[in-house]
């Protein structure tokens, strides 16, 4: 990297920081439960829920936290919090 | 449909901000001009030499978020450039209602066609929840805290979009991260409306307030749902909805579920604390009509 | 040497300093004005508002602010979208903007203030000195101190052209001394458009907020860049020296007017005494100086034009020969007994092969009138320095012993 004048940034460069490894937890899908409801997509606060050509969701493992808000909020409980084992 | 807030940010897992941030550029797409004050949202979404915003923005002062989108807004007009191009400001509580009071007033005052979001999470987050003229009665923040001989906040929550209204500003709207879908409405909305727009956001803060982050959604459905924070939107100085509360919950469910609430649970005369609470849950029901 | 009156006299007018300096800004074409009153600046403000009234000054919006804190925060934004940008303040208004002057120039964007010199509170004063700028010297904004109206009239377009300059990009202060000369009627040319047409091109930028290339301003840096950011404005300031006397030799080449680059000299060559000092002040000294001289006393004037850059180089050439400096400054650092310009001079030449005396003299606070009686007593001063050595390095010039 080097200065900027006034430290003027690109945007969307926070990608090169995978904060994947906040994690505690890590969300899974169970995808014959998922109704394509699309919340988790517009709920997570990382961007770490990602459509698949097929319609069902990823989750991006690079930058999700593992904060739990789509297991809570899926309407049919599709998603579930378990624990992350290295 | 490009990602207008990249992942990557330090924020909090379920941070309240971020997910207003996101909501607010889903609404308004690319044509737009993001102003921030100095918070949480600035400082973890542009750590030199990165940034998450892929729309343009800019960070100047804590106090100056008003001022600046002013600036921005009358430069474009003067040079003709600003054609459907939307200036938003995302600012939290303090930089809005405490020290960014001035800047946004004046803002207002001139009437420049901008969109100001205040970003409610009911504390100086930033720097270590501390008590803001938003924080609500009877919450312990760092600056306030519950003690031996207090039961936290003992002053009420500034009542900001009342003072938006109060400046003849065309569209003032109260909203929640809980409701995006609403959010959002609201959000393109104010984008439609010529001149100054006031959206106040409710976003529950599971660092601040203290519960766990998969909480943020749930407990800012409560907050609704026990007419604390009422869902409502003014046009030129009237009323035009409200968000009706349907099976209304007490305000202990609410509270209940956060720390900075909790010493009205274990100490001597919090009953009657909870009850105060209670009381400006039923007053807003009176004001606002939501039975 | 200044080349003040070689003005073509068929195209002066008589304005008020305050009017010509409006004009300037106006034909310099910014796109955004913002304003908020404060005695002496109000005059400006008010003309550059009358303009806009008569639709004189094309894609500009004027602003009433709020506060003048807002009246700058307001310019951070609208330089950061690509806006050439103008306001006007002093003292308290001065001071207010603090926070925003250093935001301004650590963000890298250009603009221009004037800054018409008024004392600070407390005790509340109106009146003429330089302490409000003075003040601000580390903020990393060019300063400039204009001797007349000419010449505060005529620094806005040069201003314009050195804050803008690639190699610079740090916001600019015209100080012009209150009342003296905002409110003060004299013989000038206003400034000319065709020629400025010439002289300054529009403001372009490839660093601005466009939905269309999309960039991030303000970004925090922890301390593993942040030195590098502070660095690199000093090396600016360092640029902005050849930037200062390139404008003023280019603007001298197209409209025939000189007032100096960062510095100007009067009878400094042979001077025993060389007198020191910014601002309007220079005007009387300019007379002392010739009034001295036909008595046959061998005394100098330096005009510090530009303070930031201070032009260190240039005044250790100008001052080489001279046996005592003699600083005139119309500010003073309270605990410390002196003013900036004593204060900075003492610290070109430390270190220096240069150790003739320099002593400074306290002048003109909250507008105390500065008679040619009270230099040609300093001079007496300065003459006694040579003779016995330094009794007083520094002090107050013209107390009223009754008051005190």
């Amino acid at each position: 990297m080097s200065i900027t004048p006034g430290g003027i940034c690109k945007p969307g460069t926070t990608i090169s920081n995978k904060t994947g490894g906040w994690r505690n937890f890590r969300p899974i899908y169970d995808y014959d439960k998922c109704t394509k409801c699309k919340l988790c997509e517009l709920l997570c606060p990382d961007m770490s829920v990602l459509e698949r050509e097929d319609g069902y969701y990823d989750f991006d493992y690079d930058y999700c936290k593992g904060c739990g808000l789509c297991a809570n909020e899926c309407p049919v409980d599709a998603i579930e919090m378990i624990l992350e084992e290295k | 449909m490009k990602e207008l807030l990249s992942p990557g940010h330090t924020a909090c897992p379920a941070c309240c901000d971020t997910m207003i941030a996101k909501f607010t550029l889903r609404a308004l797409g690319e044509d737009c001009i993001i102003i921030s004050p100095t918070g949480c949202l600035e400082v973890t979404t542009s750590a030199f030499p990165t940034s998450s915003w892929n729309v343009p923005w800019i960070h100047s002062l804590f106090e100056n978020a008003g001022a600046v989108a002013s600036g921005i807004e009358a430069a474009l007009k003067a040079m003709n450039k600003k054609e459907d191009t939307k200036v938003v400001v995302l600012a939290g509580d303090g930089g809005t209602l405490d020290i960014g009071i001035r800047s946004i007033s004046g803002a207002f005052e001139r009437g420049h066609d901008i969109i100001y979001i205040c970003i409610d999470n009911e504390a100086y987050m930033n720097t270590g929840v501390q008590r803001s003229g938003a924080t609500p009665f009877n919450a312990t923040t760092t600056t306030s805290p519950s003690g031996k001989v207090s039961f936290g906040n003992p002053l009420p929550k500034k009542n900001m979009p009342a003072i938006m209204n109060a400046h003849g500003a065309p569209y003032v709207a109260t909203a929640t991260l809980a409701y995006p879908k609403d959010f959002m409405k609201k959000v393109k909305k104010a984008g439609s409306i010529e001149g100054p727009t006031y959206i106040h956001a409710h976003a529950p803060c599971t660092t601040g307030w203290g519960f766990d982050t998969s909480k943020t959604v749930e407990i800012g459905k409560l907050a609704v749902q026990t007419a604390l924070w009422p869902l409502y939107e003014m046009e030129n100085g009237t009323i035009t909805s409200v968000k009706k509360v349907k099976n209304k919950k007490p305000v202990e469910e609410y509270l209940r579920m956060q720390k900075r609430f909790k010493h009205l649970f274990t100490k001597e005369g919090g009953e009657e604390e909870i009850a105060k609470i209670q009381k400006i849950a039923d007053e807003n029901i009176d004001i606002f009509g939501l039975q | 040497m200044a080349i003040l009156r070689e003005a073509d006299k068929d195209k002066m007018t008589v304005v008020e300093g305050s009017y010509a300096v409006a004009h300037a800004v106006k034909v310099c074409r910014p796109h955004v004005i913002s304003a908020y009153p404060i005695t002496p600046q109000t005059h400006i403000v008010e003309e550059l508002s009358q303009f806009i009234a008569d639709g004189e000054i094309p894609n500009c919006a004027y602003m009433n602010v709020e506060s003048e804190f807002s009246a700058l925060s307001a310019l951070v934004g609208s330089a950061a979208t690509g806006a050439r940008c103008y306001s006007a303040t002093t003292s308290q208004g001065l001071a207010l903007m603090h926070e925003v002057l250093f935001n301004f120039s650590g963000l890298r964007l250009p603009m221009v203030m004037t800054i018409v010199n008024r004392a600070l509170s407390a005790p509340i004063n109106i009146w003429n000195d330089q302490q409000d700028s003075i003040s601000q010297r580390d903020t990393g904004w060019i300063q400039l101190y204009a001797e007349d109206i000419q010449e505060a009239s005529d620094m806005i377009a040069q201003a314009y052209k050195i804050s803008e300059d690639k190699d610079v990009l740090l916001p600019a202060m015209v100080c012009m001394d209150g009342f003296i000369l905002s409110h003060v009627y004299e013989p000038l040319v206003l400034l000319e458009e065709d020629l400025t047409n010439e002289y300054l091109k529009p403001y372009e930028t490839n660093y601005k907020l466009d939905p269309k290339n999309p960039l991030s301003f303000g970004a925090f840096a922890d301390p593993s860049s942040y030195t590098e950011f502070r660095y690199l404005q000093q090396q600016a300031m360092d640029k902005a020296i050849n930037k200062v006397e390139e404008a003023a030799d280019e603007f001298k080449e197209l409209y025939g007017r000189y007032y100096g680059g960062v510095i100007d000299t009067y009878m400094t060559e042979d001077a025993d005494i060389i007198l020191c000092a910014m601002g309007s002040i220079i005007g009387t000294l300019r007379d002392v100086v010739d009034n001295l001289r036909s008595n046959g006393k061998k005394v100098g004037l330096l005009k510090v034009r530009a303070f930031r850059p201070f032009p260190a180089e240039a005044i250790k050439q100008a001052v080489s020969n001279t046996s005592v400096i003699v600083a005139l400054d119309k500010n003073i650092s309270i605990g410390l007994n002196e003013g900036a310009l004593l204060t900075e001079l003492k610290s070109i030449l430390y270190n220096t092969n240069l150790n003739m005396p320099v002593i400074g003299f306290s002048i003109g606070h909250g507008g105390r009138d500065i008679p040619e009686k009270t230099i040609e007593d300093i001079v007496q001063k300065a003459e006694n320095v040579i003779k016995s050595g330094i009794s007083h390095e520094s002090e107050f010039v013209d107390l009223r012993e009754d008051l005190i």
